[in-house]
């Protein structure tokens, strides 16, 4: 099935739509923006200092997200020996790296008033901190190796590798104890935050995945740009 | 009201730096990835007019090809 399906024609067809998904990426973002900080009602606790969970939730979702589709395709690579998964886990991983590194910082920034320190060495932050260090070694991988077949097995190595680490982040909070509080959004559990706080977390959510999708169709259009090119050098 | 969302209650300084830096990201990221499609794209149109007539008819016959040439400056030639 995957031999008849055109991978090129499909993501090219979307990077056509790149205007539109910039357009409304911006719209979502600019709502979000305006829920997070004006409307959404401060915490009894945190008082505002709860706004920084707009940026560092979605920022760790999502980083998280793409390193299991990173290490996903890579499973795909050595089973159908597909040169587009590659293509497709390479383009995601700039943005995958950049929410990592904005969950870490914005953490870092929400913890000196609620914890009273910049930094701590428990689970949780310390496996996120683990996470970026498999998404350098990934995105280095690429760059290191001239051969693009070395590069590729390298490469997908170290994402297998790293799905090791993705349950450690997610179940950190409930099997270490941890200054990290557990997870307050749950999929099959009641979410403990209330709606006035839940929409403008999702509409975060939305814009920053958009921007993700925004930056993959980029990088992979730039990816596919520099094969014709090392094509047309062969005619 | 414009007071009260700058100092958020002696927390405008956390909040806000998170948010710059998130924005401060986005907009670096955005940049270089758009510089090095824009380069990449100018080196496939810089190489295609260098072609001989002969392998532009060769290249726009291949399939691989006729995808991209639509997404290039190539196109608007």
């Amino acid at each position: 099935m995957l031999k008849y399906f055109n991978l090129n024609k499909t993501l090219l067809t979307i990077n056509r739509l790149r205007k539109f998904i910039f357009a409304i990426f911006i719209t979502v973002l600019l709502v979000g923006l305006f829920e997070a900080l004006v409307l959404s009602p401060e915490d009894y606790k945190q008082s505002d200092s709860v706004r920084i969970m707009y940026v560092h939730v979605p920022s760790a979702w999502i980083s998280l997200g793409i390193f299991s589709l990173i290490s996903i395709l890579s499973f795909g690579i050595f089973i159908f020996k597909n040169k587009n998964f590659s293509l497709i886990a390479k383009s995601l991983a700039p943005s995958g790296f950049l929410f990592n590194i904005i969950a870490l910082v914005t953490g870092s920034i929400w913890g000196r008033p609620t914890w009273g320190t910049w930094w701590a060495w428990d689970a949780r932050i310390t496996s996120m901190l683990l996470l970026a260090i498999f998404y350098l070694m990934y995105i280095l991988s690429w760059r290191i190796f001239d051969n693009n077949d070395k590069a590729i097995k390298v490469s997908s190595i170290v994402a297998i590798i790293g799905l090791i680490n993705v349950p450690i982040v997610k179940f950190s909070v409930d099997w270490w104890s941890t200054l990290h509080q557990p997870a307050s959004v749950n999929l099959l559990k009641e979410t403990t935050i209330h709606s006035s706080m839940l929409v403008p977390l999702f509409i975060m959510t939305a814009a920053f995945a958009l921007f993700s999708l925004l930056i993959f169709l980029m990088k992979y259009n730039t990816e596919l740009i520099k094969i014709k090119n090392k094509g047309l050098d062969r005619l | 009201m414009i007071n009260e969302i700058f100092y958020m209650n002696g927390y405008g300084a956390y909040v806000w730096s998170s948010f710059i830096f998130t924005l401060s990201g986005f907009f670096i990221l955005y940049s270089v990835i758009k510089l090095q499609l824009v380069k990449e794209q100018k080196k496939f149109d810089e190489k295609f007019k260098n072609l001989s007539s002969e392998k532009v008819e060769l290249v726009k016959k291949q399939k691989t090809y006729r995808e991209l040439l639509p997404n290039t400056s190539i196109s608007k030639i």
